[in-house]
C-alpha cells in the first residue's frame, strides 16, 4: 500500500502547491496517525515524561530542596543498611512474584483452553475478576482475612487445629503473605496472555507432533512453549515492571513492617519522601529501579527481536 | 466609518474628570469585597464535628465578605499529607492548611509567620503547651496557629471492671471525676503488674508494637518517662546511655503480656481491642470509646480515659496537635490571620471540642476544663481527666526533644518500636543500640 497519493500535475503555482502540501500531509496514513495519537502522546508527556524528568530533577537536591547535590543521594542511600534490604526484598517480591504468576498463568490458560468454547466464556470471565477489581479494594478484603487479631483464615484452620499463624505479624509470613496476594491479583492476566497465544498455536503443529510419537511433555516442550516463547518474554517483563514498582498490596497489608521486612522500592520511597517529608530521597529511592528494570527490558526485548529476525 | 480624532485637550480633560469621579465616589462594598480565602481543614473522625468550624467559618465569612471554601481533607490513607506535600512543590493551593504535628517544620521554609496573632490569642487562651510549642515554633516564631480540631492525649482508655477484677486497680478512684487524681501509685510496677495479671486473666492491654503512629506514640512516652531519646534536643546522638537500656527492658518485659500479634497491629487495632472486649486497656483518644457507645455500649460503660504511670524521669503522655498555617503563597494573609483569630476565640473552640463529643484538645492552659469532659456519658467523667486538667503528666511527643526535623524521622521510621522489637526477639542489646544509632546518623542529613 502507498503511503503518498499519486499526484499527476507536479507543476503548479506556489498557492496551489501549498493548499495541495496540506491536503498530501493530511492524505498521509502517518499523518493522520500521527494527529490521532497527539492527545494520548501529550497526556504522556505532561503525565509520565514531565514528572520523571522532574523526579529526576528532585533526586539530585538536598533535603530542603535548596541545593545541587549531584548522585549525593544515591551515595548517602548505598551506605545504608535498610536501603540494601529493601533492595534484596524487592527482588524476592518481584521474581517470586512473577514466576509463580506465570506458572499459575500457564497452567490455568491450559485448563481454560481445553474447556469447550460454549463454557470457556464464562470461566475466561470468572478467572479475570481478580484482576479487574481495583488492587486497593481487593487488598482490603485480604487484609480482613490476614488481621492479626481477627484472621478469618487462622478461624477456619482453628477448627484443624492449626494456627493462630502470624500472616502479617512475622517476616517470613508477612513476605509470604503480600506474594501471595500479588500472585492471586496478577495470575489472571497471565492467563489471559497464555490463552490468546495457545490460541494462535496452529493445530496441525500438535498433529505432526502426534504422529511422530510425541507424548504430552514433548508437545509442551517442543510446540507450545516456543510457539509462545515471545508472549511469555514480553508478559514477563511487563509484570516484572508492575510487580518491582507495586505500591497498594504492601501498603495496605503489612505498610512494609514488620520490622522493615515486606518494605519495597515505593512503599519505602513513600515512607522516606512522603511521611518522612525527604522528598529528594524519596525520589532517588523510587528512581533506583529504573536501571534494573532498564537492564532486564534490554536483554527480553533484545532476544524478542533476535528471534524476530530468525523467524 | 468615520471616527472622530480626540485631541489632547479632550483626552487630558477626560482622564482628569474619570480619575476625579473614581477618587470622590462612595465606597461600595460588594458581597465579597475582601477577597476569596480558601482552607483545608482536617476531615474529623467523630460524625457531624466538621459542621461546627464550617458553621464558625461562614458566619465570619459573612460578617467579613470574604468568599470562603472549605475542603474537609482526612488523613486515611495520608491524603493530608500527600495533599500537603503536592501543595508545597506546586507553590500553590489552599491559603489556610491544617498541619498535623511536624508539617509545620518540614514546610517551615513556605509558611506566613503568625506571631502577631499568637500574642493575643494567648493572652486570652494561656500559654500554649510544651509540645506545641516544640512543634510550632521555629527560632522563637510561630509557624501556625494551634488547631484545637484534630489534637488529642493518646492516654490510657481501661476497662474500669477488668481492671477491678484482675489487677485490682479502681481507675475511678485513681482519677476520680471532678477532683485532682489519686494516682502516686500509678507508677510502671504497678502498670507492669496489671499487665501481667490481665494478660493471665486472657484480657491483655492493647498496645501495639507495629510502625503506625499509636504503636509509636506509646513508646515515646514511655521512653521519655525513664529520660530516654535517641537525640537530644541540640543534634547530639544519645543512644547508648542507660535510660535507652532501661527502656528497652522494661518493653522487653512489658511485650510479654501483651497480645502475641501486636507486632502487625495499626492504628485501628487497638480500637478493635478494646471494642470487642477483648482487652482491659488501650492507649488511644476517646474515639475508640466513641465507637464503643455505638456498636458495643455496654463496653462503653466500663470505659474510663485517665492518665499514664509515671516512669523513673515522670509521668508522660503522648499529645498530637495540629496546626492551622498559611502558605507563603497565599494570596489573602490578612483575612487567613482574621479568620484564625476568630476560630481560636474560647467560645469557636468550645464549639468545636462540644461537636467532637469531646475529642479534640485545645493546646491552651485555660480550656483544659470545659463542660464538655465533665459531662461526656456513659459513665459520667469517663473524659474528666482527658485534657490533663491538673497537669498531671507532662504532655510530649515521641522522639522530642531532638530537632523537629531529625525527630519526624526517628518517628515515621518507627525507631522505638523497632529497637523495643528487635530486642525482644532476642537480638543483643548493643547490637540494637548500633543498629538505632546508624539510623539515627541518616536521619539527621540535611
Amino acid at each position: 500500500m502507498v503511503d503518498v497519493t499519486f499526484q499527476p500535475n507536479r507543476v503548479a503555482g506556489s498557492q496551489a502547491r501549498k493548499r495541495g502540501g496540506m491536503r498530501n500531509a493530511l492524505r498521509r496514513k502517518s499523518t493522520v496517525a500521527f494527529v490521532m495519537t497527539l492527545p494520548l502522546i501529550l497526556l504522556i508527556l505532561i503525565l509520565v515524561v514531565y514528572p520523571a524528568f522532574y523526579s529526576l530533577h528532585l533526586a539530585t537536591l538536598n533535603k530542603s530542596m535548596a541545593k545541587f547535590v549531584g548522585f549525593g543521594n544515591f551515595e548517602f542511600l548505598f551506605r545504608r543498611d535498610t536501603f540494601w534490604l529493601v533492595v534484596k526484598q524487592s527482588c524476592i517480591f518481584a521474581i517470586s512474584a512473577v514466576i509463580f504468576k506465570a506458572l499459575i498463568g500457564f497452567i490455568v490458560a491450559h485448563f481454560v483452553h481445553n474447556v469447550p468454547a460454549k463454557k470457556q466464556r464464562k470461566w475466561r470471565g470468572m478467572l479475570l475478576v481478580p484482576w479487574v477489581i481495583p488492587p486497593a479494594m481487593s487488598t482490603l478484603a485480604w487484609l480482613w482475612l490476614f488481621d492479626p487479631s481477627y484472621s478469618a483464615f487462622n478461624y477456619t484452620l482453628s477448627f484443624l487445629g492449626i494456627g493462630p499463624i502470624p500472616w502479617t505479624g512475622d517476616a517470613a509470613w508477612a513476605r509470604f503473605s503480600v506474594i501471595l496476594v500479588n500472585v492471586w491479583y496478577g495470575a489472571p492476566f497471565f492467563m489471559i496472555m497464555y490463552l490468546a497465544a495457545l490460541k494462535s498455536v496452529p493445530e496441525q503443529l500438535y498433529e505432526a507432533a502426534a504422529i511422530d510419537g510425541a507424548n504430552w511433555w514433548q508437545r509442551i516442550w517442543y510446540v507450545t512453549l516456543p510457539m509462545m516463547r515471545n508472549i511469555i518474554a514480553i508478559t514477563t517483563l511487563f509484570s516484572l515492571i508492575v510487580t518491582f514498582a507495586n505500591f497498594d498490596i504492601v501498603r495496605i497489608l503489612t505498610a512494609g513492617g514488620p520490622l522493615d521486612h515486606t518494605h519495597i522500592f515505593a512503599t519505602w520511597a513513600f515512607r522516606v519522601g512522603i511521611e518522612g517529608s525527604d522528598v529528594p530521597l524519596g525520589a532517588s529511592v523510587s528512581l533506583f529501579m529504573v536501571p534494573i528494570l532498564a537492564i532486564a527490558a534490554v536483554f527480553i526485548l533484545r532476544d524478542i527481536s533476535k528471534r524476530g529476525n530468525e523467524a | 466609518m468615520s471616527r472622530k480624532k480626540l485631541s489632547r485637550r479632550e483626552f487630558v480633560a477626560a482622564t482628569a474628570l474619570t480619575s476625579a469621579a473614581l477618587i470622590t465616589a462612595p465606597y461600595v462594598r460588594g458581597a465579597y469585597a475582601a477577597g476569596k480565602l480558601s482552607m483545608a481543614f482536617w476531615d474529623h473522625w467523630v460524625p457531624g464535628a466538621n459542621k461546627a468550624s464550617e458553621e464558625l467559618v461562614k458566619a465570619w465569612a459573612e460578617k467579613e465578605k470574604v468568599e470562603v471554601t472549605i475542603d474537609y481533607v482526612p488523613s486515611q490513607g495520608n491524603k493530608n499529607i500527600l495533599t500537603i506535600a503536592a501543595e508545597a512543590q506546586a507553590k500553590s493551593g489552599h491559603d489556610i492548611f491544617a498541619m498535623p504535628t511536624w508539617w509545620c517544620h518540614s514546610n517551615s521554609e513556605q509558611l506566613e509567620r503568625v506571631d502577631d496573632i499568637m500574642g493575643p490569642i494567648i493572652a486570652e487562651n494561656g500559654a500554649a503547651n510544651g509540645t506545641v510549642q516544640y512543634l510550632g515554633q521555629l527560632d522563637g516564631k510561630w509557624l501556625g496557629v494551634p488547631a484545637s480540631v484534630g489534637s488529642q492525649i493518646k492516654g490510657p482508655c481501661s476497662r474500669i471492671d477488668l481492671m477491678k477484677k484482675h489487677a485490682n486497680i479502681d481507675v475511678q478512684e485513681m482519677y476520680p471525676a471532678g477532683s485532682p487524681p489519686k494516682a502516686d501509685n500509678w507508677t510502671f510496677d504497678t502498670f507492669l503488674k496489671a499487665a501481667e495479671a490481665c494478660h493471665k486473666a486472657g484480657v491483655p492491654f492493647g498496645i501495639g508494637l507495629g510502625e503506625t503512629s499509636d504503636s509509636v506514640d506509646t513508646a515515646g512516652a514511655i521512653f521519655q518517662s525513664f529520660g530516654a531519646q535517641l537525640v537530644d534536643a541540640k543534634g547530639n546522638l544519645t543512644v547508648k546511655t542507660d535510660a535507652v537500656r532501661q527502656s528497652l527492658e522494661f518493653y522487653k518485659k512489658l511485650i510479654a503480656f501483651l497480645p502475641p500479634d501486636a507486632a502487625a497491629w495499626d492504628d485501628s487495632s487497638n480500637n478493635k481491642w478494646l471494642v470487642s472486649g477483648k482487652g482491659a486497656m488501650i492507649m488511644n483518644p476517646p474515639s475508640a470509646w466513641a465507637v464503643a457507645k455505638r456498636d458495643a455500649p455496654q463496653v462503653a460503660e466500663q470505659c474510663w480515659t485517665h492518665g499514664f504511670p509515671a516512669g523513673p524521669k515522670g509521668r508522660f503522655a503522648p499529645y498530637l496537635p495540629y496546626f492551622w498555617s498559611i502558605w507563603n503563597f497565599s494570596k489573602n494573609k490578612e483575612a487567613a490571620k482574621s479568620l484564625l483569630v476568630h476560630l481560636s476565640k474560647p467560645a469557636s473552640i468550645e464549639k468545636m471540642c462540644v461537636a467532637s463529643g469531646g475529642y479534640d484538645l485545645p493546646a491552651y492552659e485555660k480550656l483544659t476544663t470545659l463542660k464538655v469532659w465533665q459531662e461526656e456519658a456513659p459513665p459520667k467523667g469517663t473524659l474528666y481527666h482527658y485534657p490533663n486538667p491538673y497537669k498531671h503528666q507532662t504532655l510530649s511527643i515521641a522522639a522530642s526533644p531532638a530537632p523537629p526535623k531529625v525527630a519526624q524521622q526517628i518517628y515515621f521510621q518507627a525507631t522505638l518500636t523497632k529497637m523495643c522489637l528487635r530486642y525482644y526477639q532476642g537480638e543483643a542489646m548493643e547490637k540494637t543500640l548500633a543498629w538505632a544509632e546508624g539510623e539515627c546518623e541518616g536521619f539527621m542529613r540535611s
